[in-house]
């Protein structure tokens, strides 16, 4: 049986984990859609610490016998490598745009100077602009 | 179709030194040829030179690498509407005089994509150190198994391309260490390649973007990037002809 103090840490933890989420995302400092895989964390964290029996029944059927509390590691483990891959495609995501973007600068910013240049052009010799 | 325009695209970082010389030999072999120089955010003067020089100055913002500075041009030749657009080094380790052997494949209607290999001809001048033919060579059977058409030279960089090469390449460019995998995209897409031999020269001034620390992460990165497009699917190019 899981100790009582580890649960209890373990809720504290969870607790503290979903309310510091809340908190960036109400001072938009943490978007709600890479917030809400950390609220599924502290969610799951939470209820596995809390439930003690569920634990113990999950830590059963994985051939966990010795330490239930070790599935809490295990399943935060998880979580956490679940949310680095998120990031790992979101920042795959922002490198293409980024490249896209700077790409379309440069071909915008060479297109201005020749427009530009033919403006120069029309201003300097008044013989070209009949208007 | 008459004989289109055609553009060069060279990616140049810090090739001051290079760079001049290099546009002028371009206008020397074909004066109808526009020259686009995509400035990868040199620290030098890169940019001045080749403007200084005649070429169209494409300016990154920031350095996006090799690969991305590449498409930059390609995006500028569909945007511009060109019929034809060659890529060359900017470091002049591509000779210009090569380039009319080049469009010729393309010019005839025969390809959309020609390759200047250093390893058509069995006796071709260029031997390279042990380790990098092997490489070579690895790359150019891993592209060919996968792409199903016998490539010899896959990191050449020495390319000619057509209206749906440039559709393509325009749309679809792999990054960093790009030659390989834009090679099998190339096959992938059903584009028609070709190879013709060249020579290349050495380089004159600046040095390699590959140092020997990198090689090991430009290998495996691109054994992977190889494996990823033969499992992606490709949109078929539909060539008008």
């Amino acid at each position: 049986m899981t100790p009582f103090r580890v649960s209890l840490v373990g809720v504290i933890a969870s607790v503290l984990l979903i309310l510091i989420v809340l908190e960036l995302v109400r001072g938009r400092r943490l978007k709600e859609r890479y917030a809400l895989l950390w609220l599924a964390t502290g969610v799951v964290l939470l209820v596995l610490s809390a439930w003690r029996g569920g634990l113990n029944t999950i830590a059963g059927w994985l051939g966990v016998t010795s330490y239930p509390p070790a599935v809490l590691f295990a399943v935060a483990t998880l979580f956490i490598l679940l949310v680095l891959l998120h990031y790992s495609t979101v920042i795959s995501r922002l490198t293409d745009e980024n490249v896209d973007l700077a790409q379309r600068v440069a071909l915008l910013e060479q297109r201005m100077r020749v427009v530009e240049g033919e403006d120069a052009g029309r201003v300097e010799s008044p013989s070209v602009s009949s208007s | 179709m008459s004989a289109g325009r055609v553009v060069a695209v060279i990616p140049a970082y810090n090739e001051e030194g290079a760079i001049g010389k290099l546009v002028d030999e371009i206008r020397d072999c074909d004066q109808e040829l526009d020259v686009v120089v995509l400035d990868d955010c040199s620290t030098d003067g890169t940019a001045e030179v080749a403007e200084a020089h005649g070429a169209i100055v494409l300016r990154l913002p920031f350095n996006v690498g090799i690969g991305g500075a590449v498409q930059t041009g390609f995006r500028y030749a569909l945007e511009q509407d060109y019929e034809r657009a060659v890529r060359l080094d900017g470091d002049g380790q591509h000779d210009p005089r090569e380039l009319s052997k080049l469009l010729a494949p393309i010019e005839r209607g025969e390809a959309d994509l020609v390759i200047g290999s250093r390893f058509v001809e069995a006796n071709g001048s260029y031997r390279p150190p042990f380790a990098r033919r092997l490489g070579i060579r690895v790359f150019a059977r891993l592209v060919s198994l996968l792409g199903g058409q016998n490539v010899t030279d896959t990191t050449s960089g020495f390319l000619a391309l057509d209206r749906a090469g440039i559709e393509l390449f325009a749309r679809e460019y792999p990054h960093d260490y790009p030659e390989v995998e834009a090679t099998l995209v190339a096959l992938r897409s059903g584009l028609r390649l070709r190879q013709v031999q060249v020579e290349m020269r050495e380089r004159e001034t600046g040095t390699s973007s590959i140092t020997f620390v990198r090689s090991l992460y430009y290998i495996v990165k691109v054994m992977l990037a190889l494996l990823v497009a033969s499992l992606r699917r490709y949109p078929r190019i539909e060539v008008a002809r």
